[in-house]
């Protein structure tokens, strides 16, 4: 072997070990006993799925309530998941197949309002909400996400695009109405694209905790993220082996998700690329 | 033969929905009408005083009323009230003259029609895409485009605690003060200062590292004589896959300087543990690393697709010439990488700017500092003005903030759509 390859292997596994460790070690630690940070061993010495379970058990000593905060995650995401793709694809929908009046401006308008980023409507929603005593409540963080999601419409609007016009032409001249033709053309040959957007809005709401922890205020409404950053946070990692169960059940059908979608991330990274 | 449009054009400025009824379009007309009388009659009762709450954002605060024989406090005029109320009232307002101008414009348009003797089409056919546009429409109506002026006209008012925080006190206009506040007052330009110089120090680094350690582990994995090529890109897109606020919570406690992982390898090794966290320069390094480790894959993924789109011939050409492997390295590759990722290495730098996850989550800001106003020694603009909002109640100062920082991105934004089109103009590679 010639020794620029030899050094290549040697950097390329200890970067797949830097790549890794994080993870590898978060699960043994899930898997030890004790509550400490601090462990002699990378492997546990006694493994144990007490942490596990108790995530699941209320206990009343500590106000953890982790089943909680993993039924509110999965109610906000689906939530805004549904509402945000069905609004994402109604707006693409419009600005691809009709020339009405107004089309232009408007979508200079959903250039322009992209460019914005969330944390200048942050301040005002967080006033808001807190003035109108609407804080607190996960109906206000799926509208949050949900609301806002015509602007990401583009990737949609592209996919649109491409399907060719005979095809409603064909399908009007028999005599269907406006409704009719997107639900029973425009939406089966949609498939690949309703799966990019719902998964992507589901991960989106999923992972976030800038708006989450603007908006939930007490325990028992939390989001996965805002319950394990203050389980880190407040607790001052007294409690890390039970925090490293509840990231990697957190953890799971993210990556899960992740690796289905693998196909799609080139394309959405490189898409900005090209835009111009 | 223009008498149909200006006839039709100017009864409806008289009123909307007149031209629309000389035009013969019944329905359509009446229904005009009927939206404009609904305007003018929320405009007298609704509308005009909101917007009246807005320019003066009450006059009466919470106070001491005598009723009968006691003094009672008295509810008075709540500002942040009057300013949701306001601006939305000035949303309906603009949607009403947008209506009023397409009103017109439509009746000239159809007047023409009908002065060409062309054919008139009918109603339905132009409402369907605004019938699927409504949602959307309100949705960044309400959460987006009034939340954005919300937040502008909150940098120009007092709106801070502890002393104009409504109900118990009124809020005012103030103009520029908290602008100038902001530059002049040291407690706040000290911060100011030392916060934006980090924050671009920060992003430099960030999108640098960041960039340079992908095409560096792009190239390695890409190497003719490695084998299992997708076998190391998927183990080194694994950083990628985890969610970023589980990576970054699970780092935090990694560099914990006491009990965490990493001080007890250098312990093993001999050598002192070094304050990751808790020490300003360390802590720097460790955002600017953890950072890496979560950019890098990224970046990765980004060049190991645009290395398979270089021709191979310009390595054959390169080869036939007698070039060194360093050579086709320096004069193809690099500068075919170069160019394809330039436009988002901008966009990377951007976003590093507003890259708030990596450092609220990590550090929180911290360690903390005297010198500075409720910030720390990591803290980003960002997450600054997060604390401010959330921590702090310093709603005007942190608009403020906000709106420096979109004006700052937002002029690199413009830079970047400039950018791109003279690159396309130049045609160097294709």
């Amino acid at each position: 072997m010639k020794p620029r390859i030899f050094f290549s292997y040697v950097l390329l596994i200890l970067i797949a070990l830097a790549c890794i460790y994080p993870a590898l070690w978060t699960i043994m630690s899930s898997f030890r006993e004790g509550n400490s940070l601090f462990s002699d061993t990378f492997l546990p010495k006694k493994w144990t799925f007490a942490h596990y379970r108790d995530l699941f058990v209320e206990r009343t000593d500590r106000q953890i309530p982790y089943a909680t905060w993993y039924m509110n995650t999965l109610k906000v995401a689906v939530a805004s998941m549904v509402l945000g793709t069905l609004i994402q694809l109604l707006t693409a929908y419009a600005f691809s197949r009709f020339r009405f009046k107004g089309r232009k401006p408007m979508l200079m308008m959903v250039l322009i309002l992209g460019l914005f980023p969330g944390f200048l409507s942050l301040i005002a929603i967080f006033t808001i909400l807190n003035t109108l005593d609407l804080l607190d409540s996960l109906w206000a963080l799926i509208l949050v996400y949900s609301a806002g999601a015509a602007l990401g419409m583009f990737v949609a609007k592209g996919f649109f695009d491409t399907i060719p016009r005979s095809l409603e032409e064909a399908a009007r001249i028999d005599g269907a109405s406006h409704m009719t033709i997107f639900a029973r053309i425009i939406m089966p040959l949609s498939r690949p694209i309703i799966t990019y957007i719902s998964l992507t809005t589901f991960a989106g709401a999923w992972v976030d905790f800038i708006f989450a922890r603007a908006i939930l205020r007490t325990p028992q409404n939390w989001t996965l993220a805002v319950g394990l950053w203050n389980l880190v946070d407040a607790y001052n990692s007294t409690e890390f082996t039970l925090f490293a169960a509840g990231c990697v059940l957190v953890a799971i059908p993210i990556t899960m998700l992740f690796m289905y979608t693998q196909r799609f991330l080139v394309d959405g990274l490189t898409a900005g690329a090209s835009k111009g | 033969m223009k008498r149909n449009a200006v006839s039709a054009g100017w009864l409806s400025v008289l009123f909307a929905g007149l031209g629309q009824l000389y035009n013969r379009q019944y329905v359509k007309g009446l229904l005009l009408v009927l939206t404009h009388a609904i305007g003018i009659y929320l405009f007298v009762t609704k509308l005009y005083p909101d917007l009246k709450g807005l320019y003066t954002l009450g006059d009466k605060g919470q106070h001491l009323e005598k009723v009968g024989k006691l003094f009672k406090n008295v509810p008075g005029d709540h500002s942040i009230f009057m300013m949701i109320y306001g601006v939305i009232s000035l949303i309906i307002v603009a949607l009403f003259l947008a209506f009023y101008i397409l009103n017109i414009r439509d009746a000239i348009f159809v007047g023409r029609k009908r002065d060409q003797g062309s054919e008139v089409q009918g109603l339905s056919n132009n409402l369907f895409p605004w019938l699927l546009l409504a949602l959307p429409i309100l949705g960044v109506l309400f959460f987006t485009i009034m939340p954005i002026v919300f937040t502008s006209l909150i940098a120009f008012t007092n709106y801070a605690s502890p002393n104009h925080i409504p109900p118990k006190n009124l809020v005012d206009w103030v103009g520029f003060a908290t602008f100038k506040k902001l530059f002049t007052m040291n407690s706040w330009s000290d911060t100011f200062v030392g916060v934006f110089s980090w924050t671009l120090v920060w992003a430099v680094l960030a999108t640098v590292t960041c960039y340079f350690g992908g095409i560096l582990v792009a190239l390695l994995i890409n190497q003719t004589g490695i084998k299992l090529k997708g076998f190391w890109r998927m183990l080194f897109i694994i950083p990628y896959a985890i969610p970023q606020f589980v990576s970054l919570l699970i780092m935090r406690n990694m560099l914990n300087e006491k009990f965490g992982p990493i001080n007890q390898y250098f312990r093993y090794f001999g050598l002192g543990g070094l304050p990751w966290l808790n020490d300003p320069f360390w802590a720097k390094v460790s955002v600017i690393v953890v950072n890496m480790w979560i950019g890098i894959p990224v970046s990765m993924v980004l060049v190991m697709g645009i290395l398979t789109t270089i021709p191979k011939d310009l390595y054959e050409a390169a080869e036939v010439d007698g070039a060194s492997a360093w050579m086709k390295f320096r004069n193809v590759t690099m500068p075919f990488v170069m160019f394809a990722t330039a436009p988002i290495l901008i966009t990377q730098f951007a976003g590093n700017i507003n890259s708030f996850n990596v450092i609220f989550l990590l550090t929180g800001g911290a360690p903390a500092t005297m010198e500075y106003n409720n910030a720390g020694k990591t803290d980003l603009l960002v997450t600054w003005l997060y604390k401010l909002t959330l921590d702090f109640n310093q709603y005007n100062m942190a608009a403020t903030v906000a709106i420096l920082l979109f004006l700052m991105i937002a002029a690199l934004s413009i830079g970047i759509y400039s950018r791109t089109r003279s690159y396309k103009e130049e045609d160097m590679i294709q």
